[in-house]
């Protein structure tokens, strides 16, 4: 099983929907794609919707790092939804909660970055 | 009684599901916990992902070498690989630590290894690879159904 990556821009705030396993293997293609998708659009904020990640090894944890640091470059914020209990773990294990906000499901990270 | 099983494949980042879904096919026969067995599925996908990126550096020529035993509720696994090697494994066992920041590596493997099972062994030597011994103690006192 691979890694869906599902890209919506709402109001300037990119939502990335994951669906699928994040490893070593899948980390480079949603590295590539966000990567992409930055250079080509504005993007103030990042979401990013786990509810369909079934699988993250430390490889997630390091390209989410990635991503958090290219968006706070721009003065921008990246806030997590929709997290399993297993992955809850890795995040707290590596301390990402310090710098990355955690929030119920996709409508409320919207609310909270003040676009919904 | 023991049971054991031995896979050997190409040290390519395709075969890293391959390596945690076949160990957790293995382990499945003992019924873990579903968080045991993402626990276990977790820590092959580390140890496999250490070996292909800093053991072999991406050459898939390398093989990738996993051995898993079940002794009651008792499991062990080994993760080896003949590649590059450790040069300073306690630096490597530090939380957050990575000889490879360019690539986005996170520096979590072994700290998330230490966590998720009962005892963590590495053997290491430089160019002649790296072994890491797994071992985890299933919780013993589950309602039994069968």
């Amino acid at each position: 099983m691979g890694l869906a990556v599902n890209l919506e821009l709402k109001h300037s705030v990119l939502c990335i929907r994951l669906d699928g396993e994040l490893d070593h293997h899948t980390a480079d293609l949603l590295r590539s794609q966000v990567e992409d998708y930055l250079k080509k659009h504005t993007v103030n904020h990042i979401v990013l919707n786990l509810e369909g990640l079934s699988f993250m090894d430390s490889s997630g944890l390091g390209v989410i790092l990635g991503r958090y640091k290219q968006i706070k470059n721009q003065n921008g914020e990246m806030v997590v939804c929709a997290i399993s209990p297993a992955v809850k773990r890795l995040f707290e294990m590596s301390g990402l909660f310090k710098i990355i906000r955690l929030e119920e499901d996709e409508e409320l990270a919207l609310q909270a970055l003040g676009v919904a | 009684m023991r049971n054991e099983m031995k896979i050997q494949f190409s040290a390519l980042s395709q075969n890293e599901s391959f390596a945690r879904v076949t160990v957790a096919a293995f382990i499945a026969q003992v019924d873990p916990t579903v968080d045991e067995l993402t626990e276990i599925k977790t820590v092959v996908s580390e140890a496999v992902t250490n070996a292909i990126i800093h053991g072999y550096e991406n050459k898939a020529t390398g093989m990738v070498y996993i051995e898993a035993a079940i002794e009651e509720d008792t499991i062990h696994l080994t993760i080896r690989d003949e590649g590059l090697g450790i040069p300073d494994l306690d630096q490597a066992r530090q939380p957050l630590y990575t000889s490879k920041p360019e690539l986005e590596r996170s520096g979590m493997g072994f700290t998330i290894m230490e966590n998720f099972m009962d005892e963590v062994e590495v053997i290491s030597e430089p160019s002649y690879g790296t072994t890491i011994h797994l071992t985890k103690y299933l919780t013993k006192n589950k309602a039994m159904c069968n």
